[in-house]
């Protein structure tokens, strides 16, 4: 077990998806001679040669479309768009191709590819560089949508995402490549569509994915300290999500907030918490509630994103109303 | 787009009528197919949209001529004529049409999403020129796998004025990919003419990717074939090329649509250009018999009515099966 930061995981990822299978390509905008914006695919080109892992043309709609092809010939495409924001434009590729082609064709293809991209501001990237737009690509039958929130997750739904026949978002928050985390020697693919519990506790259930896992860890421990005792659920996956991890903790704790970067309205919490409403009614000793980010987007100014990303403090205020 | 074409007209120094009867059974199997189509959507017997291909099958059928089963193609709203000519099964064809379960794509993709994988036909799509990227990543996975195949993405010319195209153009010029380009260029995108739609030549478009482009009479089942024959040959050995086919609309945009925006006297001049004509007036001069011909168009009908009735005793989908697909299963790769 060695601690690496979370790039190295996806980079270790896409290393071990290329050696096991072949058929693997990794393509995008710099990744190949330059390894990626962020170093994700560094020394890949070196390793499996650029007929492998190569560069694109700045085209994100050709890009998405050209992965669709080779997914339906014969290829297993991975690629990167660069910044969430930019997923604007590969809409038609994911959403009216990628996502649909096994249905319309009446089940006689899968379309196996992977497109990675990063989400998340924190970094002062503006309004067009740090967008969390998951919950248009999880509204998509047909589509997966994963988001690992350390270094182990990173490798783990890589590898899934990579070995699923299904199109698959991976989402990677950008604030956490530098992140450290333990990796075993031999890391394994994951089962997407399953959540994790990192803490248990008996009083609130934290539901949330991504880099708002660790500021709903922070926000337990703040509690604990208080002598409330707060569980901590990471989705891991949002398309599918597990519906029964959710459920059991909410059957144990009787109380839910659901957390995340994106946008609270129409945000990934607005469709757990309606199922839960629904589902769990019994269960749940008070109303649900969300804490996302403001029905704004994504302000540069440093003082405007640190009160935009939801902090720790909020995440505390919304478990003491659902304690009220 | 109405320059003459720079191909000469097919010679028929290299047809035998064999050769040419063959093209003309498949230019009549669309268009029967098709004409059929038109009463039975006019009898509200096949439901959705159809945008009929009438006046184009020369292309379909020249241009799959030079294909072999391996080979790939993208296709477009207007694609039952690639779809028949690259050798989907005339019954699989009717009953998707049809909505049935045993259409080929179990009555959940209709006329605009008909796809074949045995055949290469990955889709004909909804979505003006979303098959142009399908057909360039098509060709990045010959390529890729060592394959001997092209890929070739159909498209009319409104699609032209898709930022898509010119994506695909760029990439495929750079990496040198096995794919043709086919342009279907009748002059109209949608309800207006191109002439008011696109501001360029597609061969000067061609010329600045550095991309060989050929202009042919479309409506020339054997010089689509000749010039599809030679263009394949060397897309499959060094890289990408368009062809481009002039062709006639006769339909409106989609079936239904009564074309009050054109002049009745442009559908009147259509008659002489129609590619079933051409291509029998050539197989008179090589002295096939009309014999010949009306034994094609006994064949042909035979075929297409046998396929209407295995369609029309076809069953409804079952809602199960379908909601299992959205998703393939793990073990499906």
């Amino acid at each position: 077990m060695a601690e690496v930061r979370y790039l190295h995981a996806v980079n270790r990822a896409l290393a071990d998806a290329l050696t096991a299978d072949p058929a693997v390509v990794v393509f995008g905008e710099d990744v190949s001679e330059a390894g990626g914006s962020f170093g994700a695919t560094r020394g890949l080109r070196g390793r499996f040669g650029e007929d492998r892992v190569f560069d694109t043309p700045i085209s994100e709609a050709a890009i998405a479309g050209a992965a669709v092809g080779a997914a339906l010939s014969g290829l297993r495409p991975v690629f990167e768009i660069m910044f969430m924001d930019f997923t604007t434009l590969v809409m038609d590729a994911m959403v009216n191709q990628a996502a649909k082609a096994r249905f319309m064709f009446g089940g006689q293809s899968s379309v196996p590819l992977v497109m990675r991209t990063p989400h998340g501001g924190g970094l002062g990237a503006g309004p067009q560089h740090s967008q969390c737009l998951e919950a248009w690509f999880a509204h998509v039958p047909g589509l997966k949508v994963v988001c690992p929130s350390d270094p182990s997750s990173a490798y783990g739904l890589l590898r899934a995402a990579i070995e699923d026949p299904n199109p698959v978002v991976v989402v990677e928050n950008k604030a956490l490549y530098a992140m450290k985390g333990e990796l075993p020697d031999t890391p394994e693919p994951m089962t997407i569509g399953r959540a994790r519990t990192l803490r248990t506790g008996r009083d609130l259930s934290f539901v949330t994915y991504g880099a708002a896992v660790h500021t709903c860890m922070a926000a337990a421990r703040d509690l604990a300290a208080e002598g409330i005792e707060a569980e901590v659920i990471d989705l891991l996956s949002l398309q599918p999500w597990d519906f029964d991890a959710v459920l059991a903790s909410v059957s144990r704790t009787h109380r839910l907030v659901v957390v995340h970067e994106a946008v609270e309205a129409f945000g990934p919490g607005a469709e757990i918490a309606a199922r839960m409403a629904l589902d769990g009614f019994d269960e749940l000793d008070a109303p649900i509630m969300r804490v996302g980010a403001p029905f704004m987007p994504v302000p540069f100014s440093k003082a405007l994103e640190g009160a935009y990303i939801p902090s720790a403090a909020a995440v505390v205020n919304a478990a003491r109303r659902v304690l009220a | 787009m109405t320059e003459a074409p720079t191909s000469p007209p097919s010679d028929g120094a290299a047809n035998t009528g064999a050769r040419v009867l063959g093209l003309y059974r498949q230019l009549l199997l669309i268009r029967r197919a098709e004409e059929r189509l038109i009463t039975m959507f006019a009898d509200g017997e096949v439901p959705g949209f159809i945008h009929l291909s009438v006046g184009q099958e020369a292309v379909s059928v020249g241009v799959m001529s030079a294909l072999g089963a391996q080979d790939t193609i993208a296709s477009t709203h207007r694609g039952h004529g690639h779809a028949i000519a690259k050798g989907l099964p005339l019954d699989g064809f009717f009953a998707e049409l049809l909505a049935r379960d045993e259409g080929l794509c179990r009555g959940r993709g209709g006329s605009m999403h008909v796809a074949d994988m045995s055949v290469g036909m990955l889709g004909a799509n909804g979505i003006v020129g979303a098959g142009l990227s399908i057909a360039l990543g098509s060709a990045l996975a010959h390529k890729r796998l060592g394959r001997e195949q092209v890929a070739v993405a159909f498209f009319g010319d409104g699609a032209l004025a898709e930022g898509l195209l010119h994506e695909c153009m760029n990439m495929a010029a750079l990496w040198r990919l096995p794919l043709l380009f086919v342009c279907e260029n009748n002059g109209w995108s949608e309800f207006l003419p191109s002439s008011k739609q696109i501001s360029f030549a597609l061969a000067d478009l061609a010329r600045a990717y550095g991309i060989p482009h050929t202009r042919i009479d479309g409506n020339d089942v054997v010089a689509v074939a000749d010039a599809a024959a030679d263009i394949v040959g060397a897309v499959r050995a060094g890289g990408p090329a368009v062809l481009e086919c002039m062709t006639t609309r006769v339909r409106g945009h989609f079936e239904g649509d009564a074309q009050k925006y054109r002049d009745p006297d442009d559908l009147d001049a259509l008659g002489p250009l129609d590619p079933i004509r051409v291509a029998a007036l050539l197989l008179a001069g090589l002295g096939v018999e009309d014999a010949a011909l009306k034994a094609v168009a006994d064949e042909v009908e035979s075929r297409i009515e046998a396929a209407v009735e295995a369609a029309r005793k076809g069953h409804d989908p079952d809602f199960a099966a379908a909601y299992a697909d959205v998703y393939s299963p793990a073990e499906a790769v």
